[in-house]
């Protein structure tokens, strides 16, 4: 209060603020002024806080401009801010008080420059190719026929009236349109939603499932076709289990969705020509399958028909093929008792050589078992035993002998001592030793005769001297019995008798 | 030779078939009995094949959406 009654010095009746007027009429100033701005920038440092909000940096080589893009505008924006982006932000400037700052509020994000974009375009395309989005050995093979077509692209205008033109021309089928945004900000996640749509649809259902995907788009610029650059537009399209086909802007026009379908056509309607066949070539192909099938059924029966005609002309007769099997039953019925007699003759022959060996394969045997019984008892033979034996009977026989040569010895020394006493005795016994003494033995017919009657009975009469013997006739033919005798009597019979005599 | 019925055949299989079957004829090493039925199956193919072109018929829908994005229906086109 007091500050009213100071002097007046220079400048002293301006208006004096307090901090919060000022920011408050600094920041009515700024959203007045700055209410709906563009700014080229390049984008610097980017943060996603928790919240959701978009925190990032806009500046050029001098200056740094705050930015902030609220958590429902972020989801919208056509790009999300990369650093080092050259862009184009637009959205109203805004005063934050509290901390003496100011900062643009981005409503719309669009890259700044072909260039710019360009770049962007080809550092995502390697990023999903890195990916293998875009792999060849992940494109699926178009239907040869399919039954339902789904068509994703707006609703009205020249490209579904093209791709509906030309499948009518071709093979009229079951269309069924999926409409979507085909440029702006709503256009990536609605073609997102729609390819995942139909892919969810099951088949044969209310809304069947269609057969094969076109998602297609007539041309413009880099930036009408952005969102068919999108990541989510990519990826629904790389992953739809359904084929793909991408018609999108012009032949020139190369967008990422191109490169992730299993397809690409220049135009809407070179998708069409890619969808479907020609039914009226068809329909000149199954004809001119039929006529060759029935060409073939009648070349296969008339070739058939050609063979058996061929085939029964050259049948022989009936006969002709009996007569050579006749004549080798003949040939053979021949042969048939001389190889019998052959036979049984080798086979005895066989038989004979066999039950050779069979013999002396038996004997064989057995001497093999009569060895080894020999062997066996050689071995319990205990020649030891044997030989003691024998020694003792060896020695008991040479002590016999000794006793039978000493008894021999001694029994032969008396016995020849007994003899020479009988021979000396015989000597002087013997009637040679008489004889001597003029005796003489009287014999008749051998035998020695000792009277009248026995000499008289002998055919003949033979006297013996002590040296020598004398016959002396028949006693009978003398007539004089008792002479002879006399004789002999007065020759011999003394000494005679008396020898005999002194015998007996 | 597929067992498969003609009549589930869609026009792919059926034609294939066809084209399979008038090869083998046209060969002429089939025994007679077989290309009798031989004959018969493609006559039959052939048919198959005529009636799915003959059932071309277009018609086009568009889908509907509610208020999440979701299919609901089917409207049907016309006027191209």
């Amino acid at each position: 209060m007091s500050d009213l009654l100071e002097p007046a010095g220079p400048g002293a009746n301006a208006h004096e603020f307090t901090v919060s007027e000022l920011s408050g009429k600094i920041r009515r100033l700024i959203e007045g002024e700055f209410g709906h701005v563009r700014v080229r920038a390049e984008v610097g440092r980017v943060v996603l806080a928790r919240s959701g909000h978009l925190y990032f940096d806009l500046k050029d080589d001098r200056a740094v401009l705050s930015a902030v893009s609220w958590k429902g505008q972020a989801a919208r924006l056509a790009i999300r801010p990369e650093e080092g982006m050259e862009v184009i932000a637009t959205g109203r400037m805004t005063a934050f008080a509290g901390q003496s700052k100011y900062q643009l509020v981005v409503e719309a994000l669009e890259l700044a420059g072909e260039g710019a974009l360009m770049a962007l375009l080809e550092r995502r395309r390697k990023a999903l190719a890195a990916e293998g989005l875009f792999a060849p050995e992940r494109k699926k093979k178009l239907p040869w026929l399919p039954e339902v077509i789904g068509v994703v692209t707006s609703p009205s205008g020249a490209v579904i009236r093209d791709i509906l033109h030309r499948l009518r021309d071709r093979f009229p089928r079951r269309v069924l349109i999926w409409p979507v945004a085909v440029q702006g900000k709503a256009c990536a996640p609605e073609v997102a939603r729609a390819i995942r749509g139909f892919n969810a649809l099951a088949p044969g259902g209310a809304i069947p499932r269609p057969d094969l995907i076109i998602v297609a788009r007539g041309g413009g610029s880099v930036e009408d076709l952005w969102g068919f650059n999108e990541e989510e537009v990519v990826r629904a399209a790389a992953e739809s289990a359904v084929p793909l086909i991408s018609a999108v802007g012009h032949e020139t026009d190369t967008t990422l969705i191109d490169l992730a379908a299993d397809m690409r056509a220049p135009t809407p309607t070179a998708a069409a020509e890619l969808a479907v066949p020609v039914r009226t070539e068809l329909l000149a192909r199954v004809e001119e399958q039929g006529a060759r099938l029935s060409r073939a059924m009648s070349r296969e029966i008339g070739q058939r028909r050609q063979r058996l005609g061929d085939l029964s002309r050259a049948l022989p007769r009936p006969a002709t093929l009996l007569e050579g099997a006749a004549q080798r039953l003949d040939r053979a019925a021949e042969r048939l008792g001389a190889a019998l007699r052959a036979t049984a003759q080798r086979k005895r022959l066989r038989l004979g050589e066999l039950s050779a060996v069979l013999r002396s394969r038996a004997m064989h045997r057995r001497l093999a078992e009569a060895r080894a019984r020999l062997e066996e008892r050689a071995a319990r033979l205990q020649p030891a035993l044997l030989s003691r034996d024998m020694a003792r009977r060896g020695r008991e026989l040479e002590r016999q002998e000794a006793r039978l040569s000493a008894a021999a010895r001694l029994g032969l020394e008396q016995r020849r001592q007994k003899m020479e006493a009988l021979a000396r005795m015989l000597q002087g016994l013997g009637y040679t030793e008489t004889l001597r003494r003029g005796y003489a033995v009287v014999r008749g017919d051998g035998r020695i005769v000792t009277g009248v009657e026995a000499a008289r009975s002998a055919r003949e009469l033979e006297i013996e001297f002590a040296d020598g013997r004398l016959p002396a006739g028949r006693a009978g033919g003398g007539g004089t019995g008792g002479a002879p005798s006399r004789r002999k009597g007065e020759r011999g019979a003394g000494p005679d008798e008396g020898a005999q005599g002194r015998l007996f | 030779m597929s067992d498969r019925k003609i009549s589930e055949m869609s026009f792919e299989e059926a034609m294939a078939e066809l084209e399979a079957v008038v090869e083998r004829l046209e060969r002429g090493d089939v025994p007679l009995e077989e290309s009798i039925s031989l004959y018969e199956r493609g006559a039959a193919l052939k048919k198959r094949c005529e009636a799915k072109l003959k059932e071309a018929e277009e018609k086009v829908a568009a889908i509907t959406l509610d208020a999440e994005g979701n299919p609901a229906g089917t409207r049907e086109v016309t006027g191209f």
